[in-house]
């Protein structure tokens, strides 16, 4: 053979070669989501939404997981997301100079990655072991520590887009700087931090981890803010993990609703928002 | 569009009337003004300074809470592979191994996997193609890790301890000295299966990593290996990958991270057994799955304080690969503005 089409050989096997890691990538996405609907839909009934979970081997539904996870996730994400954009516009518009926004921006990647079990254990140190018992705020303080990176970082991200001949303009009018910053500059990334927000929802939505150790699990319906709440993900852990054949079921339809609003909040914050957001 | 209109509006609402511009302003207002801008500026300040306190108190929090087992165990701890509540005997040394053998796996597999992805994404696939091919793959990585975990135990455990393991005992296991590590009873769970799942949730980050700085070689330095008669695989792996090399392992490290400290999927089908074994087919543990696991149930101050410092060990190691990671693509987006 010569050399010319050996080296044609090497680069038509190799480009095969990657589309099937392509085909490899797509085909574990598709199995995951062909058991989740497979399962899922099958343990998915009216009964889910109007009843409470119920002992093993009686039947019942998710209402109080589902609740006590909208309502943890809302809270979070309320308790987060002021502190994450007022960080991200400090980074964005006055972290030129200095030394704090190369410092916060490094961290800030950094616990946007970090295990999400770890920031668990701190909530349970700093402020479980201190009140003595396992709460939904504790779940939700753990849940708006993980909103916050994601949303300084979109934020952040976003403002950047804004040219600067925007914030030129407003300030040559006579804008004071907080001015121009809260109705020219964040105004004009609005689209751009609202899908952070999206992301980070979506994140928090299937956390599973930081709950273990701070919001825990209640079997019942609870909006008691101070005492141990139901959420999905811990739930489904539990009935997962269980012998008992009708808490698997549960489990199954929980992971599906779950799923589903994951994925859709994904694919609505990319799709109504075209910019680029990263995942990581 | 909608940006000039916006910002157009929100001129004339932050604005005072044109009218008033050509009288003087107040020195009043003026000052007020100030006052409030310096308060703006201190206030998103203190939200800064807020995620470096946060980064402080949660390694203040896991030291205080790890000191019993600090001062009962000392260094001994990270080597000890005895993990008996009982006898109140903690050692570190099966689940760091743990987590280090199954992210290990993780990125073998992964890292070959993300490289034909990004590949596929940036030279092979038809423009119309990539934002959807994209958007898949990384929806890989919006999907929670507990339904990994689930799926993983219940339906690809089963398949891979019926086709796959006895396959790689038959093969691999009869290899001289690597044969051992694929030895072992086919039951599904175990440290490979952990590993292989964790593949499949790093490829997503890995693979975008990837995508991203391959997208940023400027076209000219593509073009001109193609001038010259290059493959598309020569110019990929001659002129892309040396240009990106920083970037490719910010990404890789980047993946790590999120294998170490990975906890749901991976408590479900590692098995949960203190043993250090020679076999990948045998169940273990990492140390996030021991706290997943263990840390709800745990009695007795040494027990907590143990878990807590095997909380704050996992910490400490994704910090440093994460903080390497980050330096990695700093680096890659400097060498970038100095060549554009």
């Amino acid at each position: 053979m010569n050399l010319y089409a050996r080296r044609l050989l090497i680069n038509r096997f190799n480009l095969l070669v990657s589309l099937f890691a392509m085909l490899f990538g797509l085909f574990w996405l598709g199995w995951i989501l062909f058991t989740l609907f497979e399962a899922g839909f099958k343990a998915l009934t009216p009964e889910l939404f109007l009843h409470m979970t119920p002992p093993p081997g009686s039947a019942g539904g998710l209402l109080n997981a589902i609740a006590g996870s909208l309502f943890m996730a809302a809270t979070g994400t309320l308790l987060g997301t002021p502190i994450g954009i007022m960080a991200g516009i400090y980074l964005a518009e006055f972290g030129r100079r200095g030394w704090l926004a190369p410092v916060t921006r490094f961290i800030n990647d950094i616990l946007l990655s970090a295990p999400s079990i770890v920031i668990g254990l701190f909530i349970y140190e700093a402020y479980v072991v201190n009140v003595r018992h396992f709460s939904a705020w504790a779940g939700i303080m753990a849940l708006a520590l993980i909103v916050i990176p994601v949303v300084i970082r979109t934020t952040e991200n976003m403002l950047r887009l804004v040219p600067d001949s925007l914030r030129e303009a407003a300030a040559a009018l006579g804008a004071p700087q907080w001015k121009v910053i809260t109705f020219v500059t964040v105004r004009a990334a609005k689209a751009g931090i609202i899908t952070g927000i999206l992301l980070a929802v979506a994140r928090i939505s299937g956390e599973t981890a930081p709950l273990l150790f701070t919001a825990l699990n209640n079997q019942f319906w609870s909006l008691n803010m101070n005492a141990p709440m139901a959420n999905l993900p811990v739930v489904i852990f539990q009935f997962a993990m269980s012998p008992y054949e009708n808490w698997q079921q549960l489990a199954w339809a929980g992971a599906l609703l779950i799923t589903l609003s994951v994925l859709a909040l994904n694919i609505f914050a990319r799709v109504f928002f075209r910019n680029k957001t990263p995942v990581y | 569009m909608s940006t000039v209109a916006n910002t157009i509006e929100g001129l004339s609402r932050g604005l005072p009337d044109m009218s008033t511009v050509s009288r003087a302003i107040p020195a009043a207002s003026l000052r007020r003004q100030y006052r409030l801008d310096q308060l703006f500026r201190h206030a998103t300040r203190g939200f800064a300074f807020l995620v470096l306190a946060l980064l402080i108190g949660i390694i203040a929090t896991l030291i205080l809470g790890s000191l019993p087992a600090l001062k009962a165990f000392g260094l001994k701890f990270l080597v000890n592979p005895h993990w008996n509540p009982v006898t109140e005997e903690f050692g570190a040394l099966v689940p760091i191994v743990g987590t280090l053998v199954t992210s290990f796996i993780a990125l073998l597999i992964g890292i070959p996997v993300s490289f034909g992805i990004a590949l596929f994404l940036t030279e092979l696939s038809p423009v119309w193609l990539r934002r959807p091919l994209g958007t898949a793959i990384e929806l890989l990585a919006a999907i929670p890790s507990i339904i990994y975990g689930m799926w993983g135990l219940f339906v690809f455990a089963p398949v891979f301890a019926t086709y796959v393991q006895p396959a790689l005992t038959a093969t691999l296991g009869t290899i001289p000295l690597v044969g051992k590590l694929f030895q072992g009873p086919a039951i599904g769970i175990g440290i490979l299966t952990a590993g292989l799942i964790l593949a499949i949730m790093v490829i997503p980050f890995i693979a975008s990593v990837m995508r991203d700085v391959f997208e940023i070689v400027p076209s000219v330095l593509k073009e001109s290996a193609y001038a010259l008669g290059s493959t598309t695989w020569e110019v990929v792996w001659n002129v892309v990958l040396p240009y990106t090399k920083v970037g490719v392992v910010g990404g890789v490290m980047l993946g790590l991270g999120r294998a170490l400290g990975e906890t749901m999927a991976v408590t479900f089908v590692i098995g949960n057994a203190h043993r250090l074994t020679s076999s990948l087919m045998l169940p273990g543990n990492s140390i996030a799955s021991t706290l997943a696991n263990e840390f709800t149930e745990a009695v007795g101050d040494l027990y907590f304080s143990s878990l807590i410092e095997l909380g704050l060990i996992l910490f400490l190691i994704t910090f440093v690969v994460l903080a390497f990671s980050k330096l990695l693509l700093m680096r890659l987006a400097k060498q970038e503005g100095q060549k554009t």
